[in-house]
């Protein structure tokens, strides 16, 4: 252990870590009481231990195979843009089920549903709606 | 060393990946199911890059790659499937 190259040492401490915050993000979306909280850890937790991965393999193909490639940036790229989206996505279509008056995550002890956004305009998301209704049938 | 390393973070990305199926067959809302295939996805590209590091080869990276972006846009289908009812309007 103690003749090994500071690069090798660089490489397993990024898997080591891509590996326990891939688990504890999962770890998470297994344990947390509801949807809402159980977002936090897939989005933030899971993407930040793939990116650690991804770091290790963008130091052990040049460093040790002496290849270069550029696709873990691609997939750095696509997973960081697109992780926020999902959850998004996710949230929105979880609100849009539950309705309105049920709250949607129990450990807010917001016993009637969501609360008002208290700047004059409803919910961004749920706004839209009546408008939708009023088109016609296609 | 790195070895090792590989192997414990593959085990942790296993583990992870039997965390979310548990959350996958359990979910009790359809959008936790979405959340959980999301997770496995992006759990899935993890498994392919460390694979890589094990074998030293570098044959994985197109399918992570494919993984990646057609796991985002299963995700955004599913939800826009629950939102509206329907995918391309």
């Amino acid at each position: 252990m103690m003749d090994a190259n500071p690069v090798e040492i660089l490489i397993s401490a990024m898997l080591v870590i891509g590996g326990v915050f891939a688990l504890v993000g999962s770890w998470g979306l297994a344990r947390m009481p509801s949807l809402m909280t159980r977002l936090h850890g897939p989005t933030k937790v899971t993407t930040l231990g793939v990116g650690s991965c991804l770091i290790a393999s963008m130091i052990y193909f040049p460093a040790m195979q002496g290849t270069y490639s550029a696709h873990e940036l691609l997939i750095t790229l696509f997973l960081f843009l697109t992780a926020p989206i999902t959850a998004n996505m996710i949230a929105k279509a979880h609100l849009h089920r539950q309705g309105r008056a049920i709250d949607p995550n129990p450990m807010d002890d917001i016993a009637e549903g969501l609360p008002e956004t208290g700047v004059g305009t409803g919910w961004a998301t749920f706004e839209g709606q009546a408008a939708d209704r009023a088109d016609p049938p296609r | 060393m790195i070895e090792i390393a590989v192997l414990f973070a593959i085990s942790c990305v296993g583990l992870a990946m039997a965390l979310n199926l548990w959350r996958l067959a359990k979910g009790p809302t359809t959008a936790d199911r979405i959340l959980a295939l999301d997770t496995m996805t992006i759990n899935a590209i993890a498994l392919m890059v460390l694979m890589q590091i094990q074998q030293g080869s570098a044959v994985y990276f197109e399918a992570a790659l494919l993984l990646a972006m057609v796991g985002f846009v299963g995700t955004v289908a599913y939800c826009k499937f629950l939102l509206r009812g329907d995918i391309i309007e």
